[in-house]
């Protein structure tokens, strides 16, 4: 393994110079430096990663919390939710990201004045995003349905109390929070990509639509997929969202994994059955962790 | 050929004129549902705070009698709610702060030692934190929460700083690993000659290098900090040790909470990370795209 990342550190060598790497050992006192400079990261990845860590793999230890889990009605529907929160939320995402970022290459004056009002989100703490989209739906007074009562003149109607509009809510907020950093992800990947081949492609004759779907897209799609993965991840666990945005209403019916596992560690006092939710994610979870490490080691995809 | 290309344009002047009305019209298009998109929401947390209580019900899409009633509120601590604001700010900045020099600390001198003292086996770190990065930190929070109290840090500032240090330090390792490729080693290599040690080249050579880098990481770490929830909700838990964060949570505890005074509180929450952003932006853009896109 070590030798696979030197060698590759060779090949890499700067304008195709070769330099020996060295097998420079370290001597005495430079042990002891090393040592010391190491220390605090270990002691923290040691108190703060691999103690939770352990603690929360023995919380979750009994096979028994999963047999309760299972007969819950609640957490079945918080998996089904979880999933298309992730797969509806990542994906939508991903793809809007690719195309905006396409429309924010363009380097006239307003698009780039856009640019910047548009990262506001992500600059925003969610919080307080999310408490005033959450205004927005709850009660008949909340901005949606003001705008609802003014255009049709009737009642909008209330959207945190059916299931899918208020699911829908929390994917869309999703997006709207995280849509701006992953579209930055992908001008930067966009930017990598060498003038001359466009040029080339234009002579070609691949233009407009062809050009995306076969010079653009081909040239991004390692940093499409790790950044898709990598948001998979994140997202499996994403708390803040549903936390405020839908609070779980209608009836605990729009939780996700993190909310579920939190009100039923903290609201209802079963800690272990809250980990044990947390926990019946890593299925999916390990797969993805593995598979974006793979890539990023492979490929050398970097965010 | 391109000059094919440049016929054609040429051969149908009106046509090809038509066209690039259509797609600049429909990049005005689109700029106009992004910016309504973007703004929705921010401009929803605005229009409450301008309201007055009684006006906040009223079900209109204006606020009609706008006033800075609430923000002088909140300014005052002139609400239960808000007594201790300005204290909790404080806090907030502390933990800002301290998870900032943390993480800028521990993630330097483990990122110098991997990357520069051709440590064996120095992968196995990077590839750890490379897997505490992606595990997603709310999966955490319930160990986390029983091991603050074995530890005894329960309610008190230094939990959450620790916590978020956790989670910062490995996307600082990251991009310092990566940053440093551009410093050549052989400048460690003369100052060694030279007599210096680690310590020195790391203090006098590694770190002023490195500026552009710390800034870029520095940014992410204060802003994670001030713009977490989970872990300052459940670690901090009495008014004098809240940050803001949970402070303002706490007005959904209850039902008849005045949405103008908490979407105030809000606003001068959200002001901090907004100048931090856009006063660093360029260094936070580069932190994101240091690797770059060597697919």
């Amino acid at each position: 393994m070590g030798t696979t990342l030197q060698s590759l550190r060779i090949g890499r060598g700067y304008g195709g110079v070769i330099r020996p790497v060295r097998p420079l050992r370290l001597q005495g006192s430079d042990t002891s430096w090393a040592l010391a400079f190491l220390l605090p990261y270990a002691a923290v990845f040691a108190a703060f990663v691999v103690y939770p860590v352990c603690f929360g793999l023995w919380m979750g230890s009994d096979p028994a919390l999963y047999g309760t889990l299972l007969s819950d009605p609640r957490y079945v529907s918080t998996a089904v939710n979880t999933l298309l929160f992730v797969a509806i939320g990542v994906n939508v995402k991903m793809f809007l990201a690719f195309l905006l970022s396409g429309f924010f290459m363009s380097r006239s004056w307003w698009v780039r004045t856009l640019l910047a009002v548009f990262l506001l989100p992500w600059a925003l703490p969610s919080l307080t995003v999310f408490v005033s989209i959450h205004y927005m739906l709850v009660t008949q007074y909340g901005l949606l349905d003001s705008l609802w009562r003014a255009v049709t003149g009737n009642d909008g109607p209330l959207f945190l109390v059916s299931q899918p509009i208020a699911m829908t809510a929390n994917i869309l907020s999703y997006i709207w929070k995280w849509l701006p950093f992953w579209t930055l992800i992908f001008i930067a990947a966009r930017m990598a990509i060498p003038q001359d081949i466009y040029e080339a492609a234009e002579i070609d004759g691949a233009t407009g639509w062809r050009r995306l779907a076969h010079v653009t897209f081909p040239l991004m799609a390692n940093v499409y997929l790790v950044s898709t993965l990598l948001s998979t991840v994140w997202t499996l666990g994403d708390f803040p969202t549903v936390y405020f945005v839908s609070s779980g209403a209608p009836a605990r019916l729009t939780d996700v994994l993190a909310t579920y596992g939190f009100h039923e560690a903290f609201d209802f006092g079963y800690p272990n059955l809250g980990v044990a939710a947390m926990m019946s994610a890593l299925p999916l979870l390990i797969p993805s962790v593995i598979l974006l490490m793979r890539r990023i080691r492979l490929t050398g995809v970097q965010l | 050929m391109s000059a094919t290309v440049a016929g054609r344009k040429i051969g149908s002047p009106l046509h090809y004129r038509l066209r690039r009305y259509f797609v600049e019209a429909l990049c005005l298009l689109l700029g106009f549902v992004l910016v309504i998109w973007t703004l929705a929401p921010i401009y929803n947390m605005w229009m409450i705070a301008l309201d007055s209580h009684d006006d906040v019900f009223n079900g209109s899409v204006w606020p009609a009698h706008a006033s800075l009633e609430s923000f002088r509120v909140v300014a005052t601590e002139d609400f239960w709610y808000l007594e201790h604001f300005w204290h909790q700010f404080g806090n907030s900045f502390i933990v800002g702060g301290m998870t900032t020099l943390l993480t800028l600390l521990i993630g330097s001198l483990a990122s110098f030692t991997v990357s520069r003292m051709h440590l064996r086996n120095g992968w196995m770190l990077t590839n750890a934190a490379l897997m505490t990065y992606v595990i997603p930190a709310s999966f955490l929070a319930i160990p986390f929460y029983r091991i603050m109290q074995i530890y005894g840090l329960s309610n008190h500032l230094s939990s959450v700083i620790l916590a978020l240090t956790t989670f910062a330090t490995p996307y600082a390792i990251f991009i310092f690993s990566q940053y440093s490729k551009s410093i050549p080693m052989e400048l460690d290599e003369s100052a060694r000659i030279d007599g210096a040690n680690p310590w020195q080249i790391y203090y006098k050579i590694y770190l002023p290098l490195m500026a552009p880098a710390l800034v870029a990481v520095g940014t992410y770490a204060l802003l994670l900090a001030w713009n977490e929830y989970l872990y300052n909700f459940l670690m901090l838990s009495t008014p004098e040790s809240m940050t803001v964060a949970v402070a303002l949570a706490q007005f959904l505890n209850s039902d008849e909470s005045p949405w103008n005074f908490m979407m105030a509180t809000a606003i001068v929450y959200a002001i901090p990370p907004i100048v931090l952003y856009y006063g660093f932006r360029r260094y936070m853009a580069a932190g994101l795209t240091m690797g770059g896109v060597k697919g």
